[in-house]
């Protein structure tokens, strides 16, 4: 598990990226927080400053979108997904538990 | 029903018919008519990652596993040369003819010349992957480079190639570079970025020709300047590719006329990309547009209205370029007298957001090495159009 942040540093509407070896974005879309991989799959830009609406992110450079609940690309250009992680929130503090052991491992 | 469409263009727009189409329920013939003989790339790389070496053309294949069931008939390196539009019949350089119950115009632009250009060695345009081949090439030689045009190709070309060690002239014939897309104001932000990076650029000044027997040697500038160059670059827009159409009985002018599905005047004929002038909702005038996005979205709308669809295309304009490390980004419709706010960073910094405002409403958003903030502000814009478009009903 990775601590991110105190959840009031994380509003609806905003985002965070983590510096693990694969850098995570972990979004708070209206209330309800998801973690991805940062790294568009298309061409290299961080999810994290792309823009949030409904369950999906919208890469700030090209446009592709991914649903924050699966990873999955639903807007072109980006056709392979990125990885989802784990969040919880304890003690008004938000942790990642990545989703596989390399990525916190090397975190 | 169709149960056959010919898509004669197979780049970005092409395809994104093509998949649009299949994504839609279409399970009919398709035929993809290409000029070039390469299949669908990508090719904002092009004056980027490819031209400075570090992506190679399997990087810039558009075509990946995910299309193994578009089921496609490839026509490529055969441009087509004539259109029957009630008969939806395309003829190709070869002779051959391809009939279909519908036909998507997705033929692309192609760069401007210098009308003083003669056939040297060494001076390029660039748009297809074999142009930047032969420039990517070329740009191993080393030594000087000048780039005709200050837009963004020029931009991207000069970043590039003085990343690559080049000496680098940029020449523009208009006072300031990039004012049409982004007005004077932010054109000399950008324009600045070149002496940041050690470029040369030389404003307000048009090219009088090129020196040189076999290879070119220099250009001569109006004002009696000659700047000697190993390698010049031309960068001065595009055309769109519609003089095939000349006798099809559309009207071309400009780009081949649609409405805002899509549609041209004969049924069964859509158009898109950067060939295409479709009525566009948020200006309310014609207007064609050269954007990768625009050649990327624009076709869902497209296959929708072959397969019977009447949706207009609503999606606001947006475009990325890359200098000297740096995102250039614009988003909405930006025009001549237009109000422009520092609404983040400063210029100082070279990281910035600037809006342009037009009687008091938000029309477009520029993000200048800002990517995060920009993301915001064009949210707050997609905001302002929609709530425009209502009142407009």
């Amino acid at each position: 598990m990775i601590a991110v942040c105190p959840l009031q540093d994380l509003p609806p509407g905003t985002a965070v990226r983590l510096d693990t070896h694969v850098p995570i974005a972990v979004f708070n879309a209206d209330g309800d927080l998801y973690a991805i991989d940062d790294t568009c799959t298309h061409q290299d830009a961080s999810l994290a400053d792309g823009y949030v609406e409904d369950c999906s992110v919208e890469c700030p450079l090209h446009a592709s979108t991914f649903d924050l609940r699966t990873g999955r690309p639903s807007g072109p250009p980006a056709r392979t997904a990125v990885r989802t992680h784990g969040v919880t929130v304890r003690d008004g503090v938000v942790w990642v538990q990545p989703c596989d052991v390399a990525t916190e491992a090397t975190a | 029903m169709i149960s056959s469409v010919t898509v004669v263009g197979a780049s970005l727009a092409g395809l994104s018919t093509v998949r649009a189409l299949r994504s839609q329920g279409y399970d009919g013939r398709v035929v993809v008519v290409g000029a070039e003989r390469h299949p669908p790339y990508d090719r904002p790389p092009l004056s980027k990652a490819f031209l400075a070496g570090t992506a190679d053309e399997a990087d810039l294949a558009l075509l990946d596993r995910d299309d193994d069931g578009l089921d496609v008939q490839w026509r490529l390196g055969v441009p087509a040369t004539g259109l029957d539009a009630a008969a939806r019949a395309v003829t190709l350089a070869d002779g051959s003819v391809v009939r279909a119950d519908a036909v998507v115009l997705a033929t692309g632009a192609r760069p401007r010349e210098l009308p003083a250009a003669h056939a040297l060695a060494g001076v390029h345009v660039l748009r297809t992957l074999d142009d930047a081949i032969r420039l990517r090439d070329d740009l191993g030689r080393g030594g000087r480079l000048v780039v005709v045009g200050g837009g963004f190709i020029g931009a991207e070309v000069a970043s590039t190639a003085r990343a690559r060690g080049l000496a680098v002239t940029v020449v523009e014939a208009m006072p300031t570079p990039l004012a049409g897309p982004l007005g004077a104001e932010m054109g000399e932000v950008c324009g600045a970025l070149h002496a940041d990076h050690g470029v040369r650029l030389l404003t307000g000044v048009g090219v009088a020709g090129l020196v040189g027997t076999d290879r070119v040697q220099a250009v001569d500038l109006l004002d009696g300047t000659r700047l000697p160059a190993d390698v010049v670059v031309v960068g001065i827009g595009a055309l769109p590719n519609v003089e095939w159409l000349a006798d099809s009985g559309l009207d071309v002018a400009g780009g081949v006329s649609t409405d805002a599905g899509c549609a041209t005047a004969a049924p069964g004929v859509v158009a898109v990309g950067d060939c295409a002038r479709p009525y566009d909702v948020h200006a309310r005038r014609p207007v064609r547009t050269e954007h990768w996005t625009h050649a990327l979205q624009q076709p869902v709308t497209a296959a929708a209205t072959l397969l019977g669809g009447s949706e207009p295309y609503t999606q606001l304009p947006y475009f990325w370029s890359e200098q000297y490390g740096l995102q250039v980004q614009l988003a909405g419709s930006r025009a001549e007298g237009d109000h422009v706010t520092v609404v983040h960073g400063s210029v100082e910094e070279r990281s910035l957001v600037a809006t342009y405002e037009r009687d008091g409403r938000l029309v477009a958003v520029l993000g200048i090495g800002a990517t995060g903030p920009f993301s915001r502000w064009r949210r707050t814009l997609r905001t302002a159009a929609a709530a425009g478009m209502a009142l407009a009903g």
